[in-house]
C-alpha cells in the first residue's frame, strides 16, 4: 500500500474542553481538576524535556508545587534554549494603553490571525492568562522597557490594531527566558529539579499504555540510559529545521516529538509552518542558518520594491514615485503590519514579478529613512539599535544609511503533537507544551504570541492539569527501567545509533539535511501545489534509502560525537518531511501559512474551504514507511464566526 | 580565500591536547567564522577523520554557546560572538589559531568544547528573585524609575558565554557574577534578597575555582554584549555593604 493511501480513523469527538460560556471554561476546568495532596506530590516524578520558555517555566512551577522534576536539555546550559533568540515581544491584554484592548479582543485577533484553524477554548484561555504572565515576569525582575514614569511600555505587532506587545528592547525572549531559567535555577539549588544538560531524548517509554519515561543519551560520555517517571512533558520546540535553512537554532530538532509520535501520540497539522517575512536574505551555498529581523521593525520601517522589474539602480537613487510600497497599497488599513503569512506571500509575489532586490532578486527593502526623519536617529537607535547592529554585522551594510534587504524564511511551526484542552497527547501521561504542541495558533501565528503561549502553558496551564492526571494515575513505583517496554526502547535506540555508525558511506549528515531541506522549501514552502507535493512524496523515500546506504558518521557512539547527533536528527527529519507533505497534499484548501496555489481568491489571497476543512488533522502513526491514519477534530466556532480574513 | 587553521584537538577531558594544522580553501568573505569551520568539518568527515567539536546553537549572537579563542582573543578580533564574526575580518593567506576557553573552572570536554556548568551554579546560588508562580502583584503595582530599569537591562543582557573568564589573566568570573548582581539588586523586586544574593554568589564563584579580580579590565573588552567594567565595582560595593549589615 502506498504512503498516500492513508486511511481515515475515528473522529476526535471530545477535546475535553469544558462546556459553558467561553470565559468561564478555564475556571471550571481548574475547579474540576483533581488535586494531589502536597505531601504526596514529592512521591511523584515528572520528566520535562527542554528548557525553553515552556519547559523552564513548567519545570520550575512543578517543582515549586512539590513534585520531583527530572529536566533535560541538549545544550550545555538550560539558559541557551532557542526561546532566547525571540526578539520582538510578548502580547498581553492588559489594556494599559486604554486603546480598546481586552481579553476578548486578544482572543478574537488570535483566532482570526490563525485563519480559523485553532480551538476557541484554548485560545480564550491563552488570552486570559496573558495578563498574569506579565505580572509574573515583572515579579521575577524581567527588565521590560519602561516609560519615564516608571510604568511599562508597549508597541504594536502584525495583525492587530492595538498596542499590547510588551518588550525588552530587541531581546524580549532572552529576558523572559532568563527569568524562567532563574526560577528553574532556584529549584535546582533546592534539590527539587535534577537538571541533565547535554542530554538528548531519543525515545519515549510507554508502559501499559501510559508514558512512563524516556531514553536519553549523555552527549559527553555517549552513554544511553533510561529515565522513569509518572508523567512526561515534552517542551522540545518546533520542527522548522526540517527545512535546513530556518531561523531555528542549529541543534533545534524534531526527535523528541517524532519519537513520541511513533509511540502513539497523534501529530496534528504538520504542514502548518510559518514563513516569517523579515529575515536577512541568504548570501551563498555556505549558509547554515537564517537570521530574523524582528517584526517590531514593521512599526516604523516601510517595505517597498521598485515599480519597474529589473531596476538596476541603488535604493537611494530610486525616486519616491518609482517605488511601490506594496503592503501600504494593497492593505491600507493594516499597511506594513499585516500578519506574517500575508506579508511573506506579498514579498514572494513581487519577487516572482522580477521586482526583487539584491543578489538573485530574492529580497525587498525595509526602509527606515522616513522613521529617522520623523523620530531622529537617536530614537530609532534606542528602539531598534541592537537589530541594526546585528544586520550590519551580517551584511556589512548600515541600515541607518541604506534600506535593509529582507526575505521570508521558515520561522515557526504551528503544527505539533495533538493535545487536548489539558495539553495531554493521545498517550496518557504524555503532555506537550509550547511550540511542540499544535493547539493555539491555527494556521498562522501572530507576532509576539509564541512567548505568550510558551509561558502560559508552562507557568499556568500544565501545572493545573498535571495534578489532575497524577491524582488519577496508577500507584507510584509500578514501573522501573527493567520493565520490558523500557528495555525494548533502550535496545532499539542503541541499535539505531549502531546502524548509523556502521554504514560508513561517503556522504555527510549535513549533505542529506541540506537535500531534504531544499526539497521541502521548493515543494512544501511558501506556495504548494498538488503536482509539487506528489513529486516530493515520491522523492523523500528515495532520499531516505540513499541515506541509509551512503551516510558516513565518523568516530564511535561512546564519545562526544556531534556528527552522530546530527545524523540521528536527520533520520527523523526524513520521516517527518513525508508526513508534512502528505498533510499539505490532503488539505487542498489554503489557510494561513498553508497556501495551495489551487485554492485562492480572485485577488490571489488564501481561500479557505470551511465546509471541507474546518478541522485539525491529527495523524496516527501506523508502521515505518506505511500510510498513517487521519483523525479529524472538528473545529466549532461559537464566538468568532469564520469570515474571509481581511486586512485591507 | 585560502586559510591555514591551527586548531586545538583534544579527544576528551583526560586526554592530552595539541594544535593541529588544516588548510581551508574556497572561503567566502560572507561566511561566518562557524560556517568556515563547517566547511572544514564537511571535508574531515568525508575523509573519515573526526570533525572539530565546537559549541554553537543560535548563530545569532544571543544563546552564548559559542566559545572560541581566535588568534588569542575570546570570540576573535571584533566585538561580537564568534558566530557573528564574518570572514571579511580576515585576509587571504592568513593563519588563524583557534582554541577553547582556557580557565581552571572550565575543563575541556572535547576539542573546542568546554564545561561551563560552574556559571550555572553561580546563578543557582542566588541569581534569581524568589517569586513563585502565581504570587505576583499587578505589573504596575510598583513603578520602576526608567534609569533603574535601563541599568538592570544593560546588565541583564549578559549571554553567559564566559568570554570574560577566558579573557581574564586570572580566570575570574567577576564580570559574569557582577552582571547578575547589578541586574537584580537595582530593581525593587530584587531588593529583599539584595544582601544574601551578592554574598552567596561571590562565595559560589570562589568555590568554583575562578580566580580573583584585579580589575585588569580584559573581561569588559572581550564581552560581546558590552557589560561595563563598573559592574564589578558596584558588585564589590554591594558585597561590602552586605558583609557589614547582613543579619546572617
Amino acid at each position: 500500500m502506498s504512503y498516500l493511501d492513508y486511511g481515515t480513523g475515528s473522529r476526535i469527538a471530545d477535546s475535553k474542553a469544558p462546556q459553558g460560556p467561553i470565559a468561564e471554561r478555564w475556571d471550571r476546568r481548574r475547579f474540576t481538576a483533581k488535586l494531589v495532596n502536597p505531601a504526596n506530590r514529592r512521591k511523584h516524578t515528572v520528566i520535562v524535556v527542554g528548557t525553553g520558555l515552556a519547559g523552564a517555566s513548567a519545570g520550575a512551577t512543578l517543582a515549586e508545587q512539590g513534585y520531583r522534576v527530572l529536566q533535560f536539555c541538549y545544550q550545555d546550559s538550560p539558559r541557551r534554549a532557542h526561546s532566547i533568540a525571540a526578539q520582538g515581544g510578548i502580547n498581553a491584554a492588559k489594556n494599559y494603553r486604554n486603546d480598546g484592548d481586552s481579553v476578548h479582543r486578544l482572543f478574537y485577533d488570535t483566532v482570526k490571525g490563525g485563519d480559523f484553524r485553532a480551538r476557541e477554548s484554548n485560545v480564550h484561555r491563552l488570552a486570559e492568562i496573558s495578563v498574569q504572565i506579565i505580572d509574573q515576569c515583572v515579579a521575577q525582575g524581567v527588565p521590560f522597557a519602561r516609560e519615564y514614569g516608571g510604568l511599562l511600555d508597549t508597541r504594536s505587532f502584525g495583525g492587530v490594531q492595538v498596542s499590547r506587545t510588551f518588550y525588552a528592547r530587541g531581546q524580549t525572549g532572552q529576558q523572559l527566558l532568563l527569568g524562567a531559567y532563574q526560577a528553574l535555577s532556584r529549584q535546582i539549588a533546592a534539590g527539587t529539579v535534577e537538571m541533565h544538560p547535554r542530554t538528548e531524548m531519543l525515545d519515549l517509554v510507554v508502559v501499559d499504555g501510559r508514558a512512563r519515561g524516556i531514553v536519553a543519551r549523555d552527549l559527553v560520555s555517549g552513554e544511553i540510559g533510561t529515565y522513569m517517571a509518572d508523567a512526561v512533558v515534552l517542551a522540545s520546540g518546533g520542527y522548522g529545521n526540517v527545512f535546513y535553512l530556518s531561523t531555528n537554532a542549529m541543534n533545534s530538532n524534531a526527535t523528541a516529538v517524532w519519537r513520541a509520535h511513533r509511540r502513539g501520540a497523534y501529530f496534528a497539522n504538520p504542514c502548518f509552518t510559518q514563513i516569517h517575512p523579515t529575515c536577512i536574505p541568504r548570501t551563498g551555498t555556505h549558509q547554515s542558518k537564517l537570521t530574523l529581523m524582528s517584526e517590531s521593525l514593521r512599526n516604523d520601517g516601510r517595505i517597498w520594491v521598485p515599480k519597474k522589474a529589473g531596476d538596476p539602480r541603488a535604493a537611494v537613487d530610486i525616486p519616491e514615485d518609482e517605488r511601490d510600497y506594496y503592503l501600504e497599497r494593497i492593505y491600507p488599513s493594516f499597511g506594513n503590519l499585516v500578519p506574517r503569512d500575508i506579508a511573506s506571500r506579498a514579498a514572494k509575489n513581487v519577487c516572482d514579478e522580477g521586482r526583487g532586490v539584491g543578489p538573485g532578486g530574492q529580497g525587498v527593502y525595509l526602509d527606515f529613512a522616513d522613521a529617522i526623519a520623523r523620530l531622529g536617529r537617536d530614537k530609532v537607535a534606542e528602539q531598534y539599535g541592537n537589530l541594526f547592529e546585528m544586520y550590519e554585522r551580517i551584511t556589512a551594510e548600515n541600515p541607518y544609511e541604506v534600506p535593509m534587504r529582507i526575505y521570508p524564511a521558515v520561522h515557526y511551526t504551528m503544527g505539533g503533537l495533538w493535545v487536548d484542552y489539558d495539553l495531554q497527547t493521545t498517550v496518557p501521561g504524555l503532555f506537550a507544551i509550547g511550540e511542540a504542541n499544535f493547539s493555539d495558533h491555527g494556521a498562522n501565528r501572530l507576532g509576539a504570541s509564541a512567548l505568550m503561549q510558551g509561558l502560559a502553558d508552562g507557568y499556568f496551564v500544565l501545572p493545573a492539569t498535571v495534578n489532575d492526571y497524577l491524582a488519577g494515575a496508577p500507584a507510584v513505583g509500578d514501573a522501573d527501567a527493567s520493565h520490558p517496554a523500557a528495555v525494548a526502547a533502550l535496545d532499539e535506540t542503541r541499535e539505531r545509533l549502531a546502524r548509523l555508525l556502521a554504514v560508513q558511506g561517503d556522504r555527510t549528515p549535513d549533505s542529506f539535511h541540506r537535500e531534504i531541506g531544499e526539497l521541502m522549501w521548493e515543494y512544501c514552502g511558501m506556495a504548494r501545489t498538488e503536482v509539487g507535493l506528489r513529486k516530493a512524496l515520491q522523492r523523500i523515500p528515495e532520499i531516505r534509502a540513499e541515506f541509509w546506504r551512503r551516510i558516513k558518521v565518523p568516530g564511535t557512539g561512546a564519545e562526544f560525537n556531534q556528527a552522530l547527533e546530527k545524523a540521528n536528527r536527520v533520520v527523523d527529519y526524513l520521516e517527518l518531511a513525508e508526513l508534512m507533505c502528505l498533510d499539505a497534499l490532503h488539505r487542498s484548501e489554503s489557510c494561513g501559512g498553508h497556501f495551495r496555489e489551487e485554492s485562492r481568491t480572485p485577488e490571489g489571497e488564501a481561500e479557505r474551504k470551511d465546509d471541507e476543512f474546518s478541522y485539525a488533522a491529527a495523524w496516527e502513526f501506523t508502521a515505518p514507511g506505511q500510510a498513517p491514519l487521519l483523525h479529524k477534530e472538528d473545529l466549532v466556532f461559537e464566538y468568532v464566526h469564520p469570515t474571509r480574513r481581511s486586512y485591507t | 580565500m585560502k586559510l591555514t587553521l591551527r586548531v586545538w584537538r583534544q579527544k576528551n577531558a583526560d586526554a592530552p591536547g595539541a594544535m593541529a594544522a588544516y588548510e581551508v580553501d574556497g572561503v567566502s568573505p560572507d561566511m561566518s567564522f562557524l560556517e568556515m569551520l563547517d566547511t572544514l568539518n564537511e571535508d574531515l568527515i568525508v575523509q573519515g577523520e573526526d570533525p572539530v567539536a565546537f559549541d554553537h546553537d543560535c548563530r545569532e549572537g544571543i544563546c552564548g554557546a559559542c566559545s572560541l579563542v581566535i588568534n588569542g582573543d575570546a570570540h576573535g578580533p571584533e566585538r561580537t560572538t564568534a558566530c557573528q564574526l564574518h570572514m571579511r575580518s580576515f585576509r587571504d593567506g592568513d593563519t588563524i589559531d583557534v582554541e577553547p576557553w582556557r580557565a581552571a573552572a572550565f575543563p575541556v570536554v572535547r576539542d573546542l568544547v568546554v564545561d561551563r556548568t560552574a556559571l550555572d551554579r553561580i546563578i543557582q546560588s542566588g541569581g534569581y528573585v524568589t517569586a513563585p508562580t502565581g504570587s505576583a502583584p499587578d505589573a504596575h503595582a510598583v513603578a520602576v524609575p526608567k534609569p533603574d530599569a535601563d541599568h538592570a537591562f544593560v546588565h541583564a543582557e549578559c549571554i553567559g558565554c564566559g568570554a570574560c573568564v577566558a579573557a581574564c589573566p586570572n580566570g575570574s568570573a567577576s564580570l559574569f557574577t557582577a552582571a547578575k548582581v547589578n541586574h537584580l539588586n537595582v530593581l525593587p523586586q530584587g531588593a529583599p534578597e539584595r544582601e544574601s544574593r551578592v554574598l552567596d554568589m561571590v562565595a559560589q564563584m570562589d568555590a568554583e575555582g575562578f580566580g580573583g579580580c584585579t580589575l585588569a579590565g580584559e573581561c569588559a573588552t572581550a564581552c560581546p554584549k558590552g557589560i561595563p567594567l563598573q559592574a564589578i565595582t558596584t558588585m564589590n560595593k554591594e558585597w561590602l555593604r552586605a558583609a557589614r549589615t547582613s543579619k546572617r
